[in-house]
This record gives C-alpha cells, structure tokens and sequence, in this order.
C-alpha cells in the first residue's frame, strides 16, 4: 500500500476581525513550472538557488508597452535601461526587440558596445562621466546627456580638443507633484537652471543640443506626474525653438514606471496600485501631442524605463534549509537565498509561491535567509503552508536590480539561466567560484607565513 | 499528554475550545494526532502510526511532533501534568 503525502501538522488560533476583501491567496497556489519547465529539474540542472529568466515575458513585456505608446504617438524609441539588469543575454533580447541602450558609467557604455549597440544608440547618462568616458562618448557620436555644469565645460574643452562636434541632451529636474523631488541629478527647471544650461550649450561652440531628458523618480504611481514632466520639457523644446529657431529632436522621458511588485508599507498589493503601460503612455503623448508642436516637429519620445519592463520576466528558484519556532511561538524558515542576492527584498514584499503540490492550511510565517546576519529577513510575515527541509519555492517578480544589485557577501552567487522561447534553458551567467573571488586579491609576501 | 476533556475537534480540522471560546483551525495530520491524543495514546504509538502511513523518515517525524505539541500546549489545550 502507497503511503500518504506527509505535511508536517500545523495549528493555528482563528481570530475574528473585520474581513478584508483585498486578501490574496497567490502564496497558496504551487508553482511547479517556469514557462513549462519544472522548478524540480531546474534546481536538478543547475543548483539552488537559481535565478530564471523567461525570455518570452522579456519579450510579450516590451511589446506591450511598445504598442501602448506607438499607437499613441508616431516616433517611439525605447533605450534598454543597463542598471536594471545588464546581463549580456539580456540586454540582447532587447536590442533584438529595437531598444537602444541607456547606461549610466563608462562600464555600463562599454558592456553596450561589446553588446553591438552602434555608439549613436547609446544614451549616455548619469552624473559619473570620467573625461575618459567622456571622450568615448564624443568619438562614438552617442549621445551624452549631461548632468552638471562641470559636466558641460568639461564636454566643451574634450570636443575643443577632439575639434569634433558633441551631441548632447539636459537632464532637466522639476517639481511634478510627487514627492522626494529628485533635484540631486540634473538641472531645474523651476529656477532656470535648466535655461542657463540651454543658453550655455546654444552659445558653445562645438555641442550640439539634439534633446530634452527627465526622469521624475522611481517607482512612479501616479502617472499624471509624468504628464506634468512631459508639458514642461515640451514648453523647454518649444521656447528654444522660438528664441533660437533650433529644433530640439527627441524628449527623453526616462523611466521610472512601476512593475506590479508591493513595495513595504503598502497597503494594496502591486497588482492593484501599479498603472499599466497605456496609462503611462495616455499621460505622456496627449502631453506631447497638445503642446503645441507642429506635426513635423514632432520630437522622437525615447523611453527607458527598466524595471517595468524585466521584473515580471524574473523568478529566483530556492530551498528550504530548515524550519524552526521563535520564541514567541512563530513559525520562522530558513532558505538558501537571503538579501545577498534578492536584494529588492530590502523594498518589496515579495510574493513567494511553494513549487510543490501543498495543503491550503498556512501559519504566519518569518522567511529568513542563510547569511549569519540578523538583518537577512526576506519576508517578515508571509502565509506559507507548511515546508519541509529541501522543499523548493518560488519568488516572483525578481527581474530587475538583483542580477545587477545582489552582494558577493559571505557565500558565492548563483547562476542565472534563460529559458528560450522554444523552452530550451542556457546558463547565461554562471555561478561564483572562490577563484573567481580571490582573483583579485594580492596578499603581500610577508604575510604568506603562517604557523599556527 | 492529553487533550483537555472538551475540546471539541471535527473533521474539517476545526478546533473549539469550550472553555474560553477560543477556536483553532489545523490540517489532517493536525486532527489525526489531536484524536489520538484524546484517547490518550503515547507520543511513542502516535509517531509510529504517522510513519507507517504517511511518507515520512522517523526524525522529521519527531521534530515535527514535538513542534506541534509545543504550539498546542502554548495554545492551553492540553491538561495540565500532574
């Protein structure tokens, strides 16, 4: 006779309080399959745990928000943001789809020239451009979207010495009606910074103004925000071309859209608050459309948002390392993933699904990770059904800033793989070795001695 | 081990504490070992019988039992030892 599946016995006090019709019940549900391929033989194949990344989302993601924008508005052109997740595999995919490349730091533009992204795809942004990157920049026509002032008399002495023409956008700041304001990059718009910098550039000899650049914040809930960015970048555009007749040929409205992942503290699930991409989209083009530009002088709308657009492509794959009680009678897990490489779980409440058949009875759970560190909390509450040592789960969502964020801390990373549109998985960034680690490290002579 | 005389237990893994009006919620396994415990048999037979029917090395057997008589006694239900 077959025996019965086992889950360990749980039991749990019922606590009348007022119902909440937002209850989700996505940790319940098993996730035993990954774009068709099994959570069991993955972690088989490749270990635990394992970062996944389904190139299909990566590609349905993209063409939704292109479509959302493109048929709004006629000249769309989206840059894949590297910072959010620069792995080569990546960022190919998206080149593939179109996307030009944003970088933010001179190893970010080259990664995108050993990508194959032409230097005039590549938006250079940021305010970390050494004179080296800079120079870069310039011989490759890309174009540079500058920061600061020091940023532009640099620029103006490198194009003097290159005796080459630099193209050049403003990252313009400006008080949208959310909150933190981000006036630590670029210039004001509301003192007449951004102005200042115009005329500057206009007057210059050698640099070319070609664009208008923002990006109002992160994780943007309101997409009105972006109606009042885009108005105010279309009023810059068309004032230059009114005092100086210059055509301003792209407005560049950054990223900052929000993927459908709950921040901490919130008190709706992502699902429910995040705005789709036509809603983005509805914002910015009717801004753009009834600013007052003339239908030939319409300027290029370059977009890169990021996160938006990877973290529903990205899941972690992970073990149970041992279960255990807090001393106030609370169920606490162990995993084998901790902060150092879901690193977003220091913002969002992650949803974490079992990846094997289990019951619907649940205790309120604290997810630690491996790190012998008390801040390595990945969940501080979550319903989980009851988890067995080496039982494996699921975390959604993980796509953007881990893979590019995560630590080298304690224990090694793991490897990320892709799985292809016809369900063939590759490793796309293998797993850290301690050689990989000590490479780097140069040990003096004198210390090689020891004897203990 | 006991459970307390009128702890009520159903099927469904409702639990009803008569006493102070308290009610728990647990699955199979949890009703299974909370009836046993009412007839009064030893954690010894209790743990046999879940490793006979249930897919189960005996330690992860233990250790799990041993959690959830924590959580239930933490729960006041069971009698007190003498």
């Amino acid at each position: 006779m077959s025996k019965l599946k086992y889950e360990s016995p749980i039991i749990k006090q019922i606590n009348a309080g007022i119902t909440s019709k937002f209850g989700e019940l996505n940790s319940l549900k098993p996730v035993t399959h990954i774009a068709n391929v099994s959570v069991k033989s993955l972690i088989e194949q490749y270990g635990s745990p394992l970062f996944v990344i389904n190139e299909q989302t990566i590609r349905n993601t993209y063409q939704d928000a292109y479509h959302a924008f493109s048929t709004r508005y006629p000249n769309v052109q989206f840059a894949w943001s590297y910072k959010t997740n620069y792995i080569e595999a990546v960022c190919k995919v998206f080149h593939q789809e179109g996307s030009w490349a944003e970088v933010v730091s001179g190893f970010e533009y080259q990664k995108a020239l050993d990508n194959g992204v032409p230097g005039d795809k590549i938006i250079f942004n940021g305010p970390d451009k050494s004179d080296f990157d800079l120079k870069i920049a310039v011989e490759n026509n890309s174009p540079i979207h500058i920061d600061h002032f020091d940023e532009l008399y640099s620029l103006i002495t490198i194009t003097e010495q290159l005796n080459k023409r630099a193209k050049v956008a403003i990252r313009v700041n400006m008080d949208t009606g959310i909150k933190p304001l981000w006036d630590r990059f670029g210039f004001n718009y509301e003192n007449g910074q951004a102005w200042e910098a115009i005329n500057k550039i206009i007057y210059s000899n050698n640099i070319d103004l070609i664009g208008l650049h923002t990006h109002i914040g992160t994780f943007i809930l309101d997409p009105n925000a972006y109606r009042v960015a885009a108005s105010k970048l279309a009023d810059l555009a068309i004032n230059v071309k009114n005092k100086f007749k210059h055509d301003i040929q792209y407005i560049d409205m950054g990223g900052g859209f929000a993927s459908k992942n709950t921040l901490k503290g919130s008190y709706l699930s992502g699902t429910d608050l995040a705005p789709s991409f036509s809603d983005y989209a509805d914002n910015i083009t009717q801004a753009l459309l009834n600013a007052g530009f003339s239908t030939e002088d319409l300027p290029l709308l370059i977009l890169e948002t990021g996160r938006a657009l990877i973290d529903d492509a990205g899941t972690l794959l992970g073990t149970v390392l041992a279960n255990k009680r807090s001393a106030d009678g609370r169920r606490s897990i162990i995993m084998d993933f901790g902060v150092n490489t879901l690193f977003t779980s220091f913002w969002y409440n992650h949803i974490i699904s079992p990846a094997q058949e289990c019951s619907l009875y649940t205790e309120d759970t604290v997810m630690y990770g491996p790190l012998c560190m008390n801040i390595d909390v990945i969940r501080e509450s979550i319903n989980l059904p009851p988890l067995n040592k080496g039982d494996h789960v699921v975390v959604h969502r993980i796509g953007a800033y881990n893979m590019t964020q995560w630590m080298q801390f304690i224990t090694l990373r793991p490897k990320v793989v892709m799985i292809d549109t016809n369900g063939k998985t590759h490793i796309i960034r293998e797993s850290e070795s301690k050689e990989y680690v000590s490479e780097l490290e140069i040990t003096p002579d004198y210390l090689n001695n020891i004897d203990l | 081990m006991k459970l307390k005389k009128n702890i009520a237990i159903s099927e469904s893994g409702f639990i009803f504490n008569p006493e102070i009006g308290t009610s728990f919620t647990t699955n199979s396994l949890g009703v299974a070992i909370l009836k046993q415990l009412k007839e009064k048999t030893s954690l010894d037979k209790i743990k046999d019988s879940i490793v006979k029917n249930y897919d189960i090395d005996p330690i992860t057997c233990e250790k799990d039992l041993d959690d959830f008589l924590r959580i239930v006694n933490q729960y006041n239900l069971l009698e007190e030892q003498s």
